[in-house]
């Protein structure tokens, strides 16, 4: 559950209960998608995740962070609808305008069982550019 | 947290002064100097902001097994009234709505049990679907899911998951009214298909577990319970459908809270004034999820005593009690003399009717409601029963956990989950997880002492122990 090194990456920061997840990018969409890397390296060991199939995701938000929220949600929710785990994203924004793809295939006994990530909170949301690039942050309930 | 911000009202009572000025409402803190002291700063934080939201009646209120959340703390009690601009909210009521513990008795002893637990680890781990990934066997599509969530465990009953009279010790006889499956989204019924009958991952678990003391006989014998009798613990809630439930009003109530004039102190308290169009709306499909929660447990119990009739053809698991710990109930509440109608959110907390109360099965009544506090997979976990001064101090309410103690992330850094089975085993508990991970950040020492939780809960008043039951295996999700 570290850090990819070839990726734009992504960390942890320590909640009670639940998870933090942090993901950094050269631009905001690459730090969304570090951070749905984050999200999913809870549920399993998303290097081992075959892109077996690819399922599209797309919203309108106007606020960056909700629009965080709304990104995870969105793909919590597909993984759980489809019965599969991402290891892969994408995404791109027009505006308000969200569009982007995760791919990943069916849950298979040999894939690593971490925890089930519930969803995105609000809980330390902060979406924000800094001096190196983007940070995208959230809590996820467990 | 920093002590020196609360003042000790009683010996297990803390509050929060005013600063000159401040308008909110009061706040209780329940617990021990030492629980308190281990507690991060954001409960208190979150907790004040709950006592800034509207139409709060009495006081915003943690439990002694409290710990930093989202929106409320875990371990948050508030309730408000709906005519004085009293408020729903999402973040008050937790992802999991209605998450809770189904507690069977068995009559089975200890000793009985102990020449097949091995056996029965298994069966049970391979009959409960658990953990990330896991589906059951029933399929529901949209249309039937419907039915589950107009008709909670008694939708169960009908189909053939159990028996009538489990209803009679479940939480509002297992459907709660209000239900509004149209307010819940497609996506929430999509996420259900697979998932009714699962355990879910992270604290989920089913235990076996052998009533190792009495506190409290009469109220003992009241509920079935004795020395050395095994018991089996469901702790687990209303799964995908919950979850999406909270993810589309978190965001909506959010937006909303802004829209209806409501200044969040956070904005995780997304929130709606009850007696408004979007309040109404999630408190309908909050309800449905509720009802799809008392649905779930129902059927792994069933489950349960179908994989305990394979192993033990005699045996008989009754419903002890069957309590949810992440909702928002309609109750009636004695508020300086007068009974009103409130909005009681508890976020990690239990409902706690003390003795006499007309919601009560006829069994109970006497003595009070049973209260699960599920402890972690190697200490124990406590029954105590609801008293009537809890009424008056949190709206009878009380401790849901052991709480935690650390961050997943301290504990993954501190066990490995293979090696803590194995010590577990040699200390007589099996467990049976896919998740070396998952038991790693479910550590009992992750964990605040449970001893502490379960003394505090009763020296503050919220209820009283009757028996401490002690892990002998233990499905983790």
């Amino acid at each position: 559950m570290s850090s990819t090194a070839n990726e734009d990456s992504y960390s942890y920061f320590e909640h009670d209960a639940d998870v933090g997840v942090i993901g950094r990018g050269d631009t905001l969409e690459r730090a969304f998608e570090a951070a749905a890397r984050a999200t999913f390296a809870i549920m399993t060991d998303i290097a081992t995740v075959r892109q077996a199939e690819s399922v599209p995701v797309e919203f309108e938000e106007t606020d960056p962070e909700l629009a965080l929220v709304r990104w995870l949600n969105s793909l919590l929710g597909s993984a759980r609808e489809h019965g599969m785990v991402f290891g892969h994203f994408r995404i791109e924004r027009d505006g308000g305008h969200w569009r982007g793809s995760a791919s990943g295939e069916k849950w298979r006994p040999e894939l690593e069982r971490g925890v089930e990530v519930k969803g995105a909170t609000l809980t330390a949301l902060s979406v924000r550019q800094l001096a190196g690039g983007w940070d995208a942050r959230c809590v996820v309930d467990v | 947290m920093d002590l020196d911000r609360l003042k000790q009202i009683e010996p297990w009572c803390w509050t929060v002064p005013r600063a000159p000025g401040e308008a909110r409402g009061d706040v209780r803190l329940y617990g021990s100097r030492e629980l308190l002291a281990t507690m991060d700063d954001k409960v208190l934080e979150q907790i004040t902001n709950v006592a800034r939201l509207p139409g709060l009646v009495g006081a915003a209120m943690t439990m002694p097994d409290a710990h930093w959340g989202y929106g409320f703390p875990i371990g948050g009690v508030a309730a408000f009234d709906p005519d004085q601009g009293g408020i729903i909210s999402a973040g008050g009521v937790g992802f999991d709505i209605s998450c809770g513990i189904r507690c069977l008795r068995t009559n089975l002893d200890v000793a009985e049990l102990a020449p097949h637990l091995r056996m029965l680890a298994d069966r049970l781990f391979r009959d409960i679907p658990a953990g990330v990934g896991e589906e059951g066997e029933l399929k529901l599509a949209p249309v039937e899911l419907d039915a589950v969530l107009e008709g909670g465990a008694q939708w169960a009953v009908e189909q053939g998951y159990g028996e009538a009279g489990d209803l009679d010790f479940v939480e509002e006889r297992g459907r709660v009214a209000g239900a509004v499956p149209e307010n819940v989204s497609p996506l929430a019924k999509k996420r259900q298909r697979g998932e009714m009958g699962t355990l879910g991952s992270g604290n989920h678990y089913l235990e076996v577990q052998v009533v190792d003391r009495i506190y409290d006989e009469a109220a003992a014998l009241a509920y079935g319970l004795r020395p050395g009798q095994i018991v089996v613990s469901i702790h687990c809630g209303s799964r995908g459908l919950g979850h999406q439930i909270g993810t589309d009003y978190l965001v909506s109530l959010a937006k909303a809270a802004s829209r209806l004039g409501i200044r969040l102190p956070d904005r995780e308290l997304a929130c709606a004034p009850i007696n408004t169009p979007e309040g109404q709306q999630y408190i309908g499909a909050m309800n449905a999820g509720i009802n799809c929660a008392l649905a779930n447990r129902q059927i792994l119990a069933h489950l349960t005593r179908k994989t305990f009739a394979r192993e033990f053809p005699h045996a008989k698991l009754t419903t002890l009690f069957d309590v949810s710990h992440n909702t928002c109930k309609t109750e009636r509440h004695a508020v300086d003399g007068s009974k009103r109608l409130l909005y009681v959110h508890r976020k990690g907390a239990t409902r706690a009717f003390g003795p006499g109360h007309p919601d009560l099965p006829e069994r109970y009544r006497d003595v009070g409601q049973p209260v699960i506090i599920g402890g972690s997979m190697g200490t124990g976990s406590y029954v105590l029963c609801g008293t009537s001064e809890s009424e008056q101090r949190a709206f009878s309410s009380a401790s849901h956990g052991a709480g935690r103690a650390m961050s997943r992330h301290q504990a993954l850094r501190q066990w490995q989950g293979r090696q803590l089975i194995n010590e577990l085993a040699g200390q007589g508990i099996l467990i049976r997880t896919r998740s070396m991970r998952g038991a790693a950040e479910e550590a009992p020492g992750a964990y605040k002492d449970v001893d502490l939780v379960a003394e505090a809960t009763e020296k503050a008043g919220l209820a009283r122990r009757v028996a401490f039951l002690r892990p002998k295996a233990c499905v983790k999700g």
